[in-house]
């Protein structure tokens, strides 16, 4: 897999047992909800281990890779707005909906979640740019195309699509629930 | 007051004299539901350290005041972590388990089961934690392992302590659930290492074929172990008359349950040699041979001294899987609804065989959870 970007990484290599949820612990309180940490571990209890923790803690385990004799775990921080499931922008379709999109006509799909979470698993055809990269990233969605913005539960979606039809994009649809219950095809960075 | 650490030998004391202990279990649900430190008298609550980084408090009113504590986790790190904040809080008489289920997984403890033709002895090796057990046949200075498991320094040092070298080293099988100590016991101790010919097809280095009606003789007393093919675990697995007393009988009869044939995937072949072997070959011997098995699933299979163990004939009364009459009623018991096979059977037999060699801490890994050779 090509390095994935985060935000922070932590090494726990060469700790045992409960350290690397002790250390995962403290770091991930000084990180901003929705931001994504590396905990780099070696020992083999942290796999199972750090995924219950995280998810009992409402933190997204984005998943694992694991290297020469090195277990990367991508985390990424509770972030507590995406539970508010309502959305301002206006023209929303629901994930069968794009799946229709998707094969019947040119569209494009820009799936703003983090880089991390785009790794472990997005729709094949769609391109990444994270939510806090979009506004200085616009030239290279194009504006003749419908435009369809999918995060994980719909929300950093909603907000993506204010922004680029503030921006003078016309054609922007929010894509929701989104990647959360997405049952359809999907690609991983490897 | 601070943190206490209990060894698995006291622990394996605990549960053998049917003692109680309150057990913590901080390894997450999905292990400790697998497999867990098992006594008849044992209590437990299990909560994952993750869940008391913040403190003790989910769990403070399950705690007992009254009784010792044994926290216990995968390897000792975590259990000690708890048990330190449960001492911090008050609580008195908190232990951790040294060495954590890795060491409770490797603990053996020896028990003598027969004294043997002219001052010859027969020890078992319980192996609590995988109910796992072993064998050595001591006469004068020589003694045979029999199913020796991976831990060979427990039997190297104990024949020592008894002045005597291991001359032999049998196994009744290719061993899918734990890893066998036979053949590092003959590299280390110069012994002869005997595996079924017919379950060695793929096997990588140098053994001694036991074939059926073999008789090996141990020691100054010349102690016989009588070989005797007895298939359907496996389509080697041969049993063992030891003195014409002891019937040695592997992984294919235990005291409440039987062999299951299905873990080198052939279930279908296998199952007509099993039935061959407990309702035809087992009962051309002697009723009143003691069956001594390779393994034992719960802790209700120990006897009042820990040993497990039983008559033939008692076996043929009381064993379910013994008095099945119907051939097709036996057959589908014994290939359908069997249960989940041991964690890494398949890399367990492939170490088996000198397929592959995996370093110390992968052999410990492997042979994590119970060990599951039965059909009751």
């Amino acid at each position: 897999m090509t390095e994935i970007k985060v935000d922070h990484v932590l090494d726990s290599k060469g700790m045992a047992c409960p350290m690397p949820v002790v250390k995962t612990r403290k770091e991930i309180d000084q990180l901003e909800p929705g931001k994504v940490l590396l905990v780099e571990a070696t020992d083999p209890g942290s796999k199972a281990d750090l995924k219950a923790w995280s998810e009992r803690g409402g933190h997204q385990y984005l998943g694992v890779v694991e290297e020469d004799d090195v277990i990367k775990h991508y985390i990424r921080k509770a972030s507590t707005d995406e539970a508010n499931e309502e959305t301002t922008h206006e023209n929303k379709v629901d994930n069968e909906q794009l799946k229709q999109k998707l094969t019947a006509e040119n569209v494009t799909l820009v799936d703003v979640r983090e880089p991390a979470e785009y790794a472990f698993g997005h729709i094949p055809s769609a391109v990444s740019i994270p939510f806090g990269e979009l506004e200085a990233r616009l030239n290279e969605i194009k504006k003749d195309q419908a435009v369809y913005v999918v995060c994980r539960t719909g929300n950093r979606s909603d907000l993506a699509a204010q922004l680029l039809t503030e921006k003078g994009f016309e054609n922007v649809y929010n894509v929701v629930p989104g990647m959360s219950t997405w049952d359809g095809d999907i690609d991983r960075s490897e | 007051m601070s943190i206490q650490t209990m060894n698995v030998k006291e622990v394996a004391k605990k549960a053998l004299n049917k003692e109680q202990l309150f057990i913590l279990d901080v390894r997450n649900e999905d292990d400790f539901n697998d497999w867990k430190i098992e006594g008849e008298q044992f209590s437990y609550v299990n909560t994952p350290y993750f869940d008391l980084i913040d403190g003790i408090d989910p769990i403070k009113d399950q705690l007992p005041t009254d009784q010792d504590i044994l926290v216990v986790c995968a390897k000792g790190g975590s259990s000690e972590f708890v048990g330190e904040m449960l001492v911090e809080e008050g609580y008195e008489n908190v232990y951790s388990l040294e060495g954590g289920m890795k060491a409770w997984s490797e603990h053996l403890e020896p028990i003598k089961v027969a004294d043997l033709t002219d001052g010859g002895e027969l020890y078992q090796f319980v192996r609590l934690g995988k109910g796992c057990l072993s064998y050595m046949i001591i006469s004068g200075d020589e003694a045979a392992t029999i199913d020796a498991v991976r831990m060979t320094d427990v039997f190297v040092d104990f024949a020592k302590e008894k002045g005597a070298n291991i001359t032999h080293a049998l196994d009744t099988h290719l061993h899918a659930d734990h890893i066998s100590g036979g053949r590092r016991l003959a590299e280390e101790t110069g012994a002869t290492y005997w595996l079924p010919p017919k379950d060695a097809t793929e096997v990588q280095f140098e053994y001694k074929p036991l074939n059926d009606e073999d008789v090996i003789q141990v020691g100054s007393s010349n102690i016989d172990v009588h070989a005797l093919y007895s298939p359907g675990h496996t389509i080697g697995s041969t049993s063992f008359i030891v003195d014409d007393q002891y019937l040695l009988s592997g992984d294919i009869l235990f005291v409440n349950s039987i062999g299951r044939p299905d873990l080198a995937g052939k279930a279908e072949d296998w199952v007509g040699d099993l039935r061959e072997t407990l309702y035809s070959r087992y009962k051309e011997v002697s009723s009143d041979l003691y069956v001594l098995p390779a393994h034992f699933m719960t802790n209700d299979e120990l006897n009042n001294d820990g040993s497990v163990g039983e008559k033939l004939g008692t076996l043929y009364e009381k064993n379910h899987g013994l008095n099945v009459e119907d051939e097709n009623e036996f057959r589908s018991m014994v290939t359908e609804n069997l249960p989940p096979q041991p964690n890494s059977h398949q890399e367990i037999r492939e170490t088996n065989m000198g397929k592959i060699s995996p370093d110390h801490d992968r052999q410990r890994e492997m042979e994590i959870g119970p060990n599951r050779c039965a059909i009751q």
